[in-house]
């Protein structure tokens, strides 16, 4: 019985072994860290677990339910949402569309209604709306609503596809590198949304990140990585304090 | 400024923003419905051309402008519509069956080439519709028994339910309705989820995907919509040029089509209709300026006394008349456009609104666009 769980799971690009035998859980409504030196194959866990990349060996397991073979388009169905370390938005369209997209996986009305616009439609447009607009209320988006991406900046996309990831409805939202490109103050309303999601929203957060003053910050767990192997697990100071952690940082 | 208070979350899904939008676009039926009754019936046939590539237009933008995929082969539906089309007429089917099914015919066509889509992406793209498209127009000048090869087949006139549309003012007053009916649906679809699928598809595929949009469904869907409005476009082209020969539907035509496209303005439907305006009436204003030219040149000249005004006046006679001096145009334009102005038609349009709404406060900087270097490798 586990909410979330990454069960010895492996990769190869080529002779190249990414990920090898990395296995975690992450309970119910806790934040998850993975750190790590450059290159230690978190990333790539992230593509694993939005089913982005194929695992060589091992299994995911998410609800009790084996999503190994699940396609990445129905993850977020199932209530995986992410970000991304390079910002990946819509960018030549507003915010409020890039966010209503993220309402995709709930999409209940057909092409035909779409085509005539039945009123039925429009029902669930507004429904759609008004769970944007919850988490526009949530993250203080609301005087970029119209803007386009293009026209924002660096900091507003950041949170911008914070948002998106929470108007999917996520239980389970994988943040990639959150604080990456933010300056001091940005980063820590980063710690504050991060602690809102987990404790008010109550969603479960599985995080890689650089930053060790937010991952201290907000982390209930930390699980450090080294060459796709999995150093140390356990809470931050446990893991900071963690002789081999040390070396892979410092080396020697 | 004007700015729209909103009070409620529907009026954002509105087809037009406010009541003065709409009273605007009331304006332009207005005047587009009694155009024909002013206008000589030349200048009414030539606005058809208007109409029917406006279709075309909104059916790549669809594909191009919305979904960022690439068709050079898009002539190619527009001549499955057009012959099938005319071939059911010739059986003596009823025009609503034939055309129904020359529509469906070319979406089902879209669907097929639409799979490769899935794999492909840019360049590869384009070029494996060009070659759907040299094929189709082999099959056009081959397959005799259905399309009279070179030789070419005629199309009647339009008649349906029993009413005539052979009156060149009657028909176009078909086309418009189709226009009206395809600006419709399409922005139907946009407001909708499809439509921000398609433009999330556009904008970043892995986003859309982890969002949960299904890659290989919506490209199908959109290149299987983009062939249906083309199919309905090529049953009105069928009708209105009277005559097909597989010579029509060139790779030269799927060029125009894409620049059509791109000189209105890629991503809004406004620039399908813009685009129309510019390819359908281009030759006949260069015909135009042929022949007025140098006539008008003489008279100056005469008047004046400067005799080499006549002989410039002939100099650009003649050069217009030289063929492909039209395409040099065309070619022309479509560098200078996506030199100049990358937004097209409908991006200098909304400049040109939002300096007179702004009057006196526009700024310059308004629509400088800062560049960012943020993207790295994506994932493929």
């Amino acid at each position: 019985m586990s909410f979330f769980e990454a069960d010895n799971i492996s990769i190869n690009f080529g002779g190249i072994r990414a990920v090898d035998g990395v296995s975690f859980k992450v309970a119910k409504g806790e934040v998850f860290t993975v750190i790590g030196p450059n290159g230690a194959g978190k990333t790539t866990i992230f593509n694993l677990v939005s089913r982005f990349y194929d695992p060589t060996d091992g299994r995911l397991i998410f609800e009790d339910d084996d999503i190994t073979k699940v396609p990445s388009h129905r993850i977020a169905a199932l209530g995986i949402a992410r970000t991304f370390q390079n910002i990946e938005l819509f960018e030549h369209a507003t915010l409020l569309q890039n966010l209503l997209l993220a309402r995709h996986a709930h999409k209940k009305s057909g092409f035909f209604s779409e085509l005539l616009f039945l009123p039925s439609v429009r029902r669930l447009e507004v429904e759609h709306r008004e769970a944007v607009e919850k988490v526009i209320d949530f993250l203080d988006l609301q005087q970029y609503r119209d803007s386009f991406i293009v026209n924002l900046p660096y900091g507003v996309r950041k949170v911008t596809e914070l948002a998106r990831a929470l108007c999917t409805d996520p239980k389970l939202l994988l943040l990639d590198e959150p604080s990456s490109g933010l300056n001091v103050e940005e980063t820590d309303d980063m710690a504050f949304w991060i602690q809102d999601i987990k404790n008010l929203l109550g969603i479960t957060v599985l995080m890689v990140e650089h930053d060790m003053k937010l991952v201290s910050a907000v982390s209930d767990r930390v699980l450090a990585l080294n060459y796709g192997r999995p150093l140390a697990m356990g809470t931050v100071q446990e893991v900071q304090a963690h002789p081999e952690v040390i070396r892979a940082y410092l080396g020697g | 400024m004007r700015f729209a208070f909103k009070t409620s979350y529907e009026q954002d899904t509105n087809m037009f923003r406010d009541r003065i939008d709409a009273s605007w676009y009331l304006l332009l039926a207005a005047a587009v419905l009694v155009l024909p009754a002013v206008l000589p019936v030349y200048y009414v046939g030539e606005t058809t051309w208007v109409f029917i590539y406006a279709i075309t237009g909104v059916s790549l933008m669809v594909l191009v402008g919305y979904t960022g995929l690439v068709s050079l082969g898009h002539a190619a539906f527009l001549g499955i519509g057009a012959y099938a089309h005319a071939y059911f007429l010739s059986h003596g089917l009823p025009w609503v069956v034939s055309a129904g099914l020359a529509i469906f015919l070319t979406t089902a066509c879209g669907l097929v080439v639409g799979l490769p889509a899935l794999r492909m992406t840019g360049i590869y793209l384009a070029i494996a519709t060009l070659a759907f498209s040299v094929i189709i127009q082999e099959v056009f000048s081959r397959w005799e028994s259905v399309t009279h090869g070179l030789s070419g087949m005629p199309v009647g006139k339009a008649v349906i339910f029993g009413v005539s549309f052979a009156d060149d003012r009657a028909f176009y007053y078909l086309c418009l309705g189709f226009l009206v009916l395809a600006l419709w649906l399409t922005r139907n679809l946009l407001r909708a989820p499809t439509g921000r699928a398609w433009i999330a598809i556009r904008d970043s595929e892995i986003a859309a995907q982890s969002m949960g949009v299904n890659l290989a469904i919506y490209k199908s869907m959109a290149f299987a919509y983009s062939a249906g409005l083309m199919g309905l476009a090529g049953v009105l082209f069928a009708h209105k040029i009277a005559f097909l020969a597989p010579d029509i539907f060139t790779i030269l035509l799927s060029i125009q089509l894409l620049l059509l496209v791109i000189v209105g303005g890629l991503g809004s439907l406004h620039g399908a209709v813009f685009g129309a305006i510019f390819v359908a009436l281009l030759p006949p204003v260069i015909a135009i300026l042929r022949d007025s030219i140098p006539a008008s040149f003489h008279d100056v000249a005469t008047a004046s006394g400067i005799a080499p005004l006549a002989w410039l006046g002939d100099a650009i006679g003649n050069f217009l008349k030289k063929p492909g001096v039209e395409a040099g145009i065309f070619g022309l334009i479509l560098v200078t456009v996506i030199l100049v102005e990358p937004l097209g038609m409908y991006g200098r349009w909304v400049k040109l609104r939002i300096f007179f709404s702004t009057f006196p406060m526009y700024k310059r900087a308004t629509f400088k666009r800062q560049r960012t270097y943020m993207k790295t490798e994506r994932l493929r």
